[in-house]
């Protein structure tokens, strides 16, 4: 019964999740662009956000970026440039514990801000408060694995991740089986981090696709919107 | 050169009579809805003020507008690209909703069902955002209404520069002027450098400034960009919204719902030529005093054949340069030079620009004692500051200001001449280095100013400016999204639906 369980939490689910990621993030662009915007509330009420907001916001960008390179970066190449798993776990440690401290410290001040702040509240749609609870949540348990990775320093458990987490891009249906044993904290972050990315499509966490690096390579300030160029009608000569 | 067509505008503040006729209208039309209750496309402010939203002149304070930087190219005052971006996650730039003002309606039908009591019911205001009981109303678009609240915080208006303020605070020597605002169409706008997404565009054919309400992502790097605080973040929606100009009615060839309901007739719309090739050279200028200057040599003489070809060339109607020839706008910035552009130092090079007021003459004047400069009293005499307006108008350089004043009393003196005494006065025209027939013309388009002479508004050319094919049977104005019309709040994707036409039924009720 726990391996069916197991199966479908960290080998089925995983599929479900990107699908719905990649399709709900391509239709919502598609059909509802109006919709598609960052939600900024700091018009409503500056105080907390300042901090809240850079605080969040650097912190879970070197975690994102920490775990993108740290779990899918082929295992092979970390050996072959020498970095013991060890060293590498005590990396992650490290960067991830202390970008986690800033990142839930500026999701406290946003989480706080988004309930008991009137004027923001009565502005946020369920969608909004949830995901920030939710990422709130997924910051805590991500702090928490940090006591039970100090236990076994080796660096096996953080393979048993990266094996998994590399099964499921390349299709290894036996990927749910290397995070079988882990502790239940993990599972539980492994979960949740799954259901954010089920329900990406669905808040304004679209926002980060927009990134606007563009912007540096806009020539010149203006923006300026030409006339629609029609084809000229191409001239036929009279006939002599 | 690179001829392009603006429709400006031009507003005659020596008539203004500050009712807000044109920020009512303005407001039914574009922003009574949720998320814009606060903004006003059009405001009219009473100067000497702070304004709305407070302070907005102090570019020390918000960072608008564009600096000139040591090697001579300019950027936006709030940075370059990269600290523009530096500041996505929380802009320290950004107004905040009180500095505008929070809105409120007020419970208009307790008035109704109140019970019986000792006092009269009173419907006091409740916040719009929130829903929740506002004890105190704080500020709005016209706070400082004729001169409203004390003088010395009214006197951090920062066209006080240079001025001798604290006599203007006495009661006997107090003055005041209105000053109707919104979007300046700039030829350089620092909301279009300034927005990350490229969202903003300046409009090829008309010139006028517009968002894509469907490429904004909500940066909100716009709202500091702009030096005149004229792009609004619409907390509803999250994207930033601001005067469109009235571009339906432009490009039917009709005035802007502020001009057409102005009971002054102190608007007027009109085309004006403009070469796009001078535009970074002009807002360059190193001394801010020459920026009026500047961009006036940005203009194209429609009158020149050597612009009428390249016009054509560019791709200008035929219906435009007509219209460039007996623009009013033209008229008074170029040939009489009687309109002047809102704070040109910002170096946005604005499209919408003031006549300068004139005001009574300080009591000593009228007793005969000084400042008569012959048969004219002395601008210099006037209760509002020459410095004040010029602070306002000219980046602070007096003698445009002082020219302008000058022309419009010698109109005064003019027709008074004729039309009280029957006498033409030959002298008075060539005092202000005009001419008889350009000081009737001036009076005719600034005094008399009929409907057809304030607008003079060619209409668009659908046929080349966008594939009216596609627009046929469509739902007109909406926000995004085509027409939805669906009764559900939200979508799927927590966006709330836009109806076309909203109605506010039972929303108060429900809020007492």
């Amino acid at each position: 019964m726990s391996g069916y369980i197991n199966t479908l939490l960290f080998g089925i689910y995983p599929y479900i999740a990107l699908v719905v990621l990649i399709l709900g993030t391509a239709i919502r662009y598609d059909r509802e662009q109006y919709g598609w915007r960052s939600g900024s509330s700091q018009l409503l009420r500056r105080r907390q956000l300042i901090w809240g907001s850079v605080l969040f916001h650097v912190g879970v960008l070197v975690i994102f970026f920490g775990h993108l390179v740290g779990l899918l970066t082929p295992i092979a190449i970390f050996d072959a440039l020498g970095i013991s798993h060890g060293a590498k776990q005590l990396l992650a440690i490290v960067a991830g514990g202390v970008a986690g401290v800033m990142a839930i410290i500026g999701a406290s001040l946003l989480v706080h801000r988004r309930l008991f702040d009137a004027r923001v509240r009565a502005n946020s749609s369920t969608t909004d408060t949830l995901i920030i609870i939710l990422l709130w949540i997924q910051l805590a348990l991500g702090l928490m694995t940090i006591p039970i990775s100090m236990q076994h320093l080796d660096g096996e458990e953080m393979v048993k991740f990266m094996s998994w987490a590399q099964g499921i891009f390349t299709f290894n249906f036996e990927a749910s089986s290397y995070v079988a044993e882990v502790s239940f904290i993990f599972k539980a972050h492994l979960f949740l981090g799954l259901t954010i990315l089920l329900l990406f499509p669905f808040t304004r966490l679209v926002h980060m696709l927009s990134v606007p690096l563009g912007f540096f390579w806009r020539p010149g300030y203006q923006v300026v919107r030409e006339r629609n160029q029609r084809a000229q009608p191409t001239r036929l000569p009279a006939a002599e | 050169m690179k001829v392009r067509a603006q429709i400006g505008m031009v507003l005659n503040l020596d008539k203004c009579i500050g009712c807000h006729t044109c920020s009512v209208t303005c407001k039914n039309v574009w922003t009574n809805r949720e998320g814009v209750e606060y903004a006003w496309f059009n405001n009219v402010e009473t100067k000497p003020g702070i304004g709305y939203p407070k302070d907005w002149e102090n570019q020390k304070r918000w960072n608008g507008g564009w600096v000139r930087r040591a090697n001579g190219r300019i950027e936006p005052k709030q940075g370059a690209k990269w600290r523009i971006l530096a500041k996505l996650f929380a802009n320290p730039d950004l107004p905040e909703i009180d500095d505008y003002y929070e809105p409120f309606d007020f419970d208009y039908s307790h008035l109704q069902t109140a019970k019986e009591s000792q006092t009269s019911p009173t419907a006091r205001p409740r916040s719009q955002i929130s829903g929740e009981r506002m004890e105190k109303i704080e500020w709005g678009p016209n706070w400082e209404e004729i001169l409203g609240g004390e003088f010395a915080k009214r006197s951090k208006d920062y066209n006080f520069e240079g001025v001798e303020k604290q006599i203007y605070g006495e009661f006997e020597n107090t003055f005041m002027m209105y000053l109707p605002r919104l979007c300046e169409h700039c030829l350089n706008p620092t909301c279009v450098a300034s927005c990350p997404s490229g969202a903003i565009y300046k409009r090829e054919d008309d010139g006028i400034v517009l968002i894509d309400q469907d490429k904004c992502r909500g940066w909100r790097m716009c709202v500091s960009g702009c030096p005149y605080k004229k792009i609004y973040y619409n907390w509803s929606s999250g994207k930033s919204e601001k005067c469109v100009f009235c571009y339906p009615r432009i490009e039917a060839g009709q005035p802007t719902v502020c001009s057409e309901t102005c009971v002054g007739r102190i608007r007027y719309l009109g085309v004006v030529l403009y070469d796009a090739d001078r535009i970074a050279e002009a807002a360059s200028a190193p001394n801010e005093q020459d920026l009026y200057e500047e961009q006036l040599k940005v203009f194209l003489d429609p009158n020149d054949p050597e612009v009428i070809a390249q016009a054509k060339k560019d791709g200008v109607p035929d219906a435009w340069l007509e219209a460039a020839r007996k623009s009013p706008v033209w008229k008074m910035a170029m040939e009489w030079k009687v309109a002047f552009p809102l704070h040109p130092e910002y170096r946005t090079l604005p499209m919408v620009w003031y006549v300068p007021p004139l005001s009574p003459l300080q009591s000593a004047a009228e007793a005969g004692k000084i400042g008569l400069d012959g048969d004219m009293p002395d601008v210099r005499s006037l209760r509002i500051p020459v410095r004040y307006l010029a602070n306002l108008l000219t980046g602070g350089k007096e003698a445009p200001v002082v020219s302008a004043l000058e022309r419009m009393l010698a109109m005064r003196t003019y027709m008074r001449a004729k039309t009280v005494d029957g006498v033409i006065d030959e002298a008075v025209a060539g005092k202000v280095g005009m001419s008889n027939e350009m000081i009737e013309e001036m009076y005719h388009v600034m005094a008399i100013a009929n409907y057809e002479d304030r607008f003079v508004i060619p209409t668009s050319h659908r046929e080349i400016s966008e594939d009216a094919y596609d627009v046929r049977g469509s739902c007109g104005f909406t926000f995004g999204n085509g027409c939805s019309g669906e009764d559900t709040g939200t979508d799927l994707f927590g966006g709330k639906r836009t109806r076309t036409v909203q109605t506010p039924v039972g929303k108060l009720s429900e809020g007492v």
